[in-house]
């Protein structure tokens, strides 16, 4: 049975469950609703809320189990003798997974599947023309998996199906046996409700460990290969496929440093400036078409603003500033980037910073206007100050995205790892080379390409100390405010 | 509406604000009508009247507060010792420095208290030291009754004051720049009866050097403090006169029915 017309059946059953439910509960009380705890579609919700929701639940966590079981059964099948050199068996895997999935495909379109299981070179056409193409023929074990994993799928989907169904209906027979006019129906709606809103918060904070957790262990297998010492006090940055590589992150977290504070200094003060103007200065129109005109600059993609960068700010500070200046005659440079990442992330600065200096209250400002204050000397001591943790707040997204943008760095400040000081000069970032290491046909089992996790580790943990600042910054305000 | 009793009060005491056919609009809405009003020097004039009578309106215009409402024009002579504060001559900012005001809500500045009181003596560089600076600010805080209470933390943020400290607190900020007429809106509409008293004694400290001039909604505290009262109505000044003579013997039946609680 299909996920779909599964999901439907179980909505037909939560649907019914909720008639059931509300009917049970009307007739108990032989149609004096008065006597109810709770109004009669509250019955109803909580009988269809405990029919749906634990089975989804289930085929949501058997989605997720099913492919580990299924993997370790067919992989077993694998007959270490036949694989081909080089190969490990998880890239044997990667090969039953692709056949499997071209047998559903043809399956799926009502084929009969069976006779290709039998001879290796009919399939391989068989699965050419249905898009899946192979580069050799499948071997006989390679076969045997494939079978085992499609065999095991179709079981285990089947014992999924009766599960799921076999829930539904016990949460819909345990949600009418428990109606009785007694029964708050209206507060269990609502402890399931609270618990619903949990479960979502859960999944964004589970995924957050997940992922740091993922960053860790490779990490962890990185360092196992390379010195951590050297990772992070090394100054040279020269990656070798062939090994004896040298992978400092010094060169790098200067340029992303680099870059990210000439961005900043570019965009806080004019995304600052432009929103104390919308906020104190600007008339009602001109807001209105001004703040949606600065916002257009979020909405561009990075990859427009490197092109920029490449073909526009690059060579134009090489002509006027860095050759006339003799400090270098390169177009890509960490001053071009900066003030093309500047530019990108002036709204952001603007926008949030904006919203916030107009949630300043007005007496405030009348208090300082009442005692003679001009507006710029209310705004310079009162409004800003007021508005200082908001406005940190904006700053430190900026940050962020200036230190975890790659686009513009690729196209405009180059990407030759070096520690300099000269704004004129090529440099590179983190974030580049997480794409370098990882772009290409490469095993993740090199230091070269395992650099990436530690790479990426690093710049979680820069961020997560930028909102710690942050966070330690607008506490320390919010108590003078409120 | 002014008896001959009141008449001659005036030619034996300083006018320090003169309002003649004042007019204030909000877009098309005529929100003040031909309000012709004197503010004696030394003296506290108070404004009552029904919500939404114009009382606030007209004290706004006595600072140009209503100079930051886009929508907002006035029309009519206001003066301030014989000096249109409308001419266009006037820089509204040093026209604040010298009628200072006292909002309805306590609005102290996300500063310490310290640094809200030295606000306007700073921006208006009227010290020349820190200890001068350090005077000012002790003396507007004795002067508002907040010295005791604040002295041992003066680094401590104006917010985490309690609502009749913070209310006072604005007051020694509106009398730390010495302006010459201080004008009061609602001040003890946010406070409790006891620290409305403090205020209402503050308020009557203060006459000995300001003119004072204070909105309300309270009959009772129009009695206690002023001298002068306005009656307020519809965006019309009804009555103007000696309190005394306001509460015990309207002239107009509009006073005396609001006096009295039949409307309002």
């Amino acid at each position: 049975m299909s996920l779909g017309l599964l999901s439907i059946i179980l909505l037909v059953l939560a649907v019914a469950g909720y008639v059931l439910g509300r009917r049970k509960a009307v007739s108990q009380v032989e149609g004096d609703i008065r006597k109810l705890h709770s109004l009669p579609p509250f019955y109803g919700r909580i009988t269809a809320l405990l029919t749906a929701v634990p089975a989804f639940f289930l085929i949501a966590a058997w989605l997720l189990a099913q492919p580990l079981f299924l993997e370790n059964k067919a992989i077993s099948l694998i007959n270490p003798a036949e694989l081909p050199a080089g190969k490990s068996a998880q890239l044997v895997m990667a090969d039953v997974r692709r056949v499997a999935a071209g047998l559903n495909m043809l399956a799926a379109r009502g084929e009969d599947v069976t006779p290709l299981l039998a001879s290796p070179s009919a399939l391989k056409t068989a699965l050419n023309g249905a898009g899946v193409v192979l580069e050799t023929e499948p071997t006989p074990s390679t076969l045997a998996a494939t079978a085992a994993l499609r065999d095991a799928g179709k079981t285990s989907r089947l014992a999924m199906t009766i599960a799921a169904l076999v829930l539904a209906v016990a949460g819909l027979a345990f949600g009418l046996s428990r109606i009785n006019p007694e029964y708050r129906a209206r507060n269990a709606t609502e402890q399931f409700a609270m618990w619903l809103l949990i479960g979502s918060s859960l999944v964004a904070v589970l995924t957050t460990v997940g992922i740091v957790a993922s960053l860790l262990f490779e990490s962890i297998h990185f360092f196992q290969l390379y010195p951590i010492s050297d990772f992070l006090f090394s100054a040279t940055w020269t990656p070798k496929f062939g090994g004896g590589s040298s992978l400092g992150i010094l060169p790098l977290l200067w340029g992303t440093l680099y870059v990210s504070a000439i961005a900043l200094v570019v965009a806080v003060p004019i995304g600052l400036m432009s929103a104390i103007y919308l906020a104190e200065y600007a008339s009602k129109a001109t807001r209105a078409w001004v703040k949606p005109a600065i916002e257009i600059l979020a909405g561009i993609p990075t990859i427009v603003y490197g092109l920029f960068a490449l073909v526009t700010v690059g060579p134009l500070l090489r002509d006027y500033f860095a050759q006339p200046l003799g400090l270098g005659n390169s177009s890509s440079s960490v001053m071009t980037a900066g003030l093309v990442m500047g530019i990108m992330v002036i709204p952001f600065v603007s926008s949030l910073s904006d919203d916030i200096i107009n949630a300043v209250p007005q007496s405030l400002r009348d208090g300082s206007l009442g005692l003679g204050a001009t507006p710029s000397e209310t705004i310079k001591q009162v409004v800003v100050p007021a508005a200082l943790p908001g406005i940190v707040g904006a700053v430190l997204l900026a940050a962020s995205r200036a230190i975890g943008e790659t686009m513009i760095v690729v196209m405009g400040a180059g990407a030759a790892a070096q520690l300099s000081l000269n704004p004129f000069e090529a440099m590179t970032t983190v974030t580049v080379k997480i794409v370098s290491q990882l772009t290409g046909d490469t095993e993740f089992a090199s230091p070269e390409t395992l650099v990436a996790f530690a790479l990426g580790l690093t710049l979680f943990c820069l961020t997560l100390a930028l909102n710690i600042v942050a966070l330690v910054i607008v506490r320390k305000y919010r108590e003078q405010y409120e | 509406m002014k008896d001959q009793r009141l008449e001659t009060r005036v030619d034996t005491q300083t006018i320090k604000i003169e309002a003649r056919k004042a007019q204030v609009y909000y877009g098309t809405n005529h929100a003040i009508k031909d309000v012709d009003v004197d503010i004696m020097d030394k003296t506290v004039t108070a404004f009552i009247g029904p919500s939404g009578c114009g009382k606030s309106t007209f004290l706004r215009c006595l600072n140009r507060m209503n100079d930051t409402i886009p929508s907002c024009r006035v029309e009519g002579s206001i003066t301030l010792e014989g000096e249109s504060i409308y001419d266009p001559r006037v820089d509204p900012v040093q026209l604040r420095a010298r009628i200072g005001m006292v909002f309805q809500k306590p609005n102290p500045f996300p500063k310490s208290i310290y640094d809200n009181v030295a606000y306007g003596p700073k921006i208006h560089g009227l010290t020349r030291n820190k200890a001068e600076l350090d005077a000012i600010v002790e003396s507007c805080l004795r002067k508002a009754a907040l010295w005791n209470e604040v002295q041992d933390r003066l680094n401590a943020p104006g917010t985490g004051l309690s609502g009749g400290q913070q209310q006072r607190l604005c007051i020694a900020r509106a009398i730390a720049t010495s302006p010459e007429v201080l004008l009061m809106d609602e001040p003890c509409s946010a406070l409790d009866p006891i620290a409305t008293a403090q205020v209402e004694e503050l308020i009557d400290e203060l006459r000995s050097q300001f003119s004072v001039v204070i909105v309300t909604h309270s009959m009772q505290q129009a009695a206690r403090v002023s001298q002068r009262t306005a009656f307020f109505h519809l965006g019309n000044l009804v009555e103007f006169g000696e309190t005394g003579q306001i509460f015990t013997n309207p002239k107009d039946p509009r006073t005396e029915s609001y006096i009295s609680g039949r409307i309002g």
